[in-house]
């Protein structure tokens, strides 16, 4: 059998025994139960409870965080006010099935509407749903299956609620036929160290019992290898251990030239975490913690002590914040309008914060205040400001002219919008640095909606045009001597980091957990190389085939 | 009948999300008498339920009512008055 292809999450091997994830259950009939209203409120209820001592009898063997998850679960199974939902439809002549369905899915809607944290919840709620309506039907719930020895884990996709109960010791890898790079399950792959292959379509066709090798670097599943092939993934896998317990070094090429690697960071309290896997600071702040689950902007005292925590987390480092970042896919309640049709291509980044000028005067304030606070305690850091979705030098130039006037030193913009990246030089000839994110790069330069699974194959940072974008700012930032940082998915791909570096990026932001990936590739390649690497890249026609060529052209000792 | 009735302010840094949350819903269930909690402008909700507490989207600093019948109402909502103002994400 041919491998099946999908896009790999960082470099790992791994190989094993496939344990599919069943499907989830289909929607029960809308039909006229032939029951009493009493029978099916009893067989309703019977489930509910069944469930509920499931969920505790799971927490109790699971302990820590995962049981207070469970716990928390089983609660919502045996609900008061579920219950009188269910109860009420059943009177009304539902069965116990399409009643269970149709309370659990308006209660999911309610906590999907009120967003993030919430909306979390609406997926616990979900899964508590699907057990429910398995018990009723007598099937067995679907959810990650438990073979009683290590397997690899095959999926459409993982909820949050299926990856928070990972075994990690059992799951050898995971395999899923939908979801891109940038889905739960990538990210939670690449937070965890798991090796992965996302978005393999024919996924679906692997049987349980089979053994296949999952290769995250060529994102290609191999099903009934052969012992050779079997023997090299295991070969491979041990090398890349050993790379991983290398000693901590800053980034540098083969050839001495630094690449800093620093962190991505959603919250200040990831400062140690972040360190101890060898970040040399923060590339990628992200202030939107602050602003969730508010019905108004934090005070600037409040922005204050946070940013302070940060800060002195990375005395003597570099910290990139990004100012409030709203809209599209963060919609804020007291910020965004949530009425526009198209809002990745509305009123989001700088241009909201514009309209909304006192929140980022606050927040640079905020920044300025914890600065200069941190440094007068000999805990400092040096803090870089960025914007988010510039599009304009006009843009760069408003926002720099404020955060300077506040007191912020050194500013900034990130290169988000094809627009930006293609007047790479006005804009830094304005601001004192750039950052690329490359994931609204990716999205706005293939137009194709980042959270839409329908198009979620164009999601993919290795498509040329994009590279030649990221060339254009590396470009324009080697001519005015001024950095040019990578702080989206694509640093964290350890070969498309080497390929950001020949195209000029002078230094690399990801999740912590991708950072010795990247640290070995880097260390493997001398500048020639980066610039070789680059250049097959970018001569491909699409992304598949600038993966392909950047891999021949690597040298093969780079293929830890 | 005795009612009882207290408004408090949240003082979990997280708000009534998840787990105080669960422990709050917990505890008014445990109570065995009608609780109900309410926040400032909106309709009360049963106390008991998880998820009718969730949903209000109660955050660190909000005020919220709370309302009990029946035997010990004063110490019921006294007793969870309490679990509302300890912080429970700083244990």
């Amino acid at each position: 059998m041919t491998a099946l292809i999908g896009v790999g999450v960082g470099l790992g091997v791994a190989s094993g025994p496939v344990a599919r994830m069943a499907d989830p259950l289909p929607a029960p009939a809308d039909e006229t139960s032939t029951r009493t209203a009493e029978e099916e409120r009893q067989r309703a209820h019977e489930a509910l409870e069944a469930v509920a001592r499931e969920l505790e009898r799971r927490g109790e063997h699971a302990g820590g965080t995962a049981q207070e998850v469970l716990e928390a679960q089983a609660m919502m199974a045996e609900d008061p006010s579920l219950a009188e939902e269910i109860d009420g439809r059943i009177a009304a002549g539902k069965t116990a099935e399409r009643a269970v369905h149709d309370a659990f899915a308006a209660f999911q809607e309610t906590l999907t509407a009120m967003g993030g944290y919430l909306g979390e919840r609406a997926a616990d709620l979900g899964d508590v749903a699907q057990r429910v309506l398995a018990r009723l039907t007598g099937v067995a719930a679907p959810g990650v299956p438990d073979p009683g020895h290590p397997f690899v884990l095959v999926a459409r996709d993982l909820s949050p609620a299926d990856t928070a109960l990972l075994d990690l010791d059992q799951v050898l890898a995971v395999v899923t036929s939908e979801g891109g790079p940038t889905s739960h399950t990538a990210i939670l792959a690449r937070e965890k160290s798991i090796v992965a292959v996302v978005g393999a379509a024919q996924a679906g066709e692997l049987a349980d019992g089979q053994t296949v090798i999952v290769d995250a670097a060529a994102g290609a599943v191999t099903a009934d290898p052969t012992p050779e092939q079997l023997a090299e993934a295991a070969e491979r896998a041990q090398r890349r251990r050993a790379a991983a317990s290398a000693p901590l070094a800053p980034g540098a090429l083969k050839d001495g030239t630094t690449v800093p690697l620093l962190a991505n960071l959603g919250k200040p309290d990831g400062a140690a975490a972040a360190r101890a896997l060898g970040a040399e600071g923060v590339g990628l702040f992200r202030t939107e913690f602050l602003f969730l689950n508010s019905a108004q902007a934090p005070s600037v005292a409040e922005q204050q002590t946070a940013y302070e925590t940060l800060l002195s987390g990375f005395a003597g480092c570099k910290v990139v914040v990004r100012v409030l970042d709203a809209g599209a896919d963060k919609p804020l309640a007291f910020l965004t309008d949530d009425t526009e049709e198209n809002p990745a291509l509305g009123l989001r980044g700088i241009r909201v914060l514009r309209a909304r000028e006192q929140v980022l005067r606050d927040q640079l304030t905020a920044l300025a205040q914890a600065d200069a606070a941190t440094t007068a305690r000999g805990e400092g850091a040096d803090l870089w400001v960025m914007a988010p979705m510039v599009a304009t030098v006009e843009e760069t130039t408003y926002f720099t002219a404020l955060a300077r006037e506040l007191g912020i030193r050194t500013v900034g913009v990130m290169v988000e919008v094809p627009a930006c990246a293609l007047l790479a030089d006005r804009i830094l000839s304005v601001a004192d640095f750039a950052s690329i994110g490359t994931n609204d790069l990716t999205q706005y330069t293939l137009a194709a909606d980042r959270l839409l699974g329908s198009v979620a194959s164009f999601q993919d940072p290795w498509h040329p045009a994009v590279l030649r974008l990221v060339q254009e700012v590396g470009a324009a930032g080697r001519d005015s001597g001024k950095p040019v940082g990578i702080c989206g998915e694509a640093a964290a791909d350890p070969l498309l980091a080497v390929v950001l570096v020949g195209l000029g990026a002078t230094s690399l932001s990801m999740a912590p957990s991708a950072l010795a990936d990247v640290r070995a590739s880097l260390a493997a390649h001398d500048t020639d190389d980066a610039r070789r690497i680059a250049a097959a890249a970018l001569a491909a026609d699409d992304a598949v085939s600038a993966r392909a060529a950047a891999r021949a052209a690597a040298s093969p000792t780079a293929t830890v | 009948m005795t009612q009882a009735t207290r408004t408090v302010r949240i003082g979990s840094a997280h708000g009534l999300h998840a787990r105080p949350a669960k422990l709050f819903a917990q505890a008014a269930k445990e109570a065995g008498i009608p609780v109900t909690i309410a926040k400032a402008g909106a309709a009360p909700v049963n106390a008991a339920s998880i998820l009718g507490v969730i949903s209000l989207g109660i955050d660190q600093g909000d005020e919220v009512a709370l309302e009990a019948s029946g035997e010990g109402a004063q110490d019921v909502v006294d007793a969870l008055a309490e679990l509302l103002l300890t912080d429970h994400d700083a244990e």
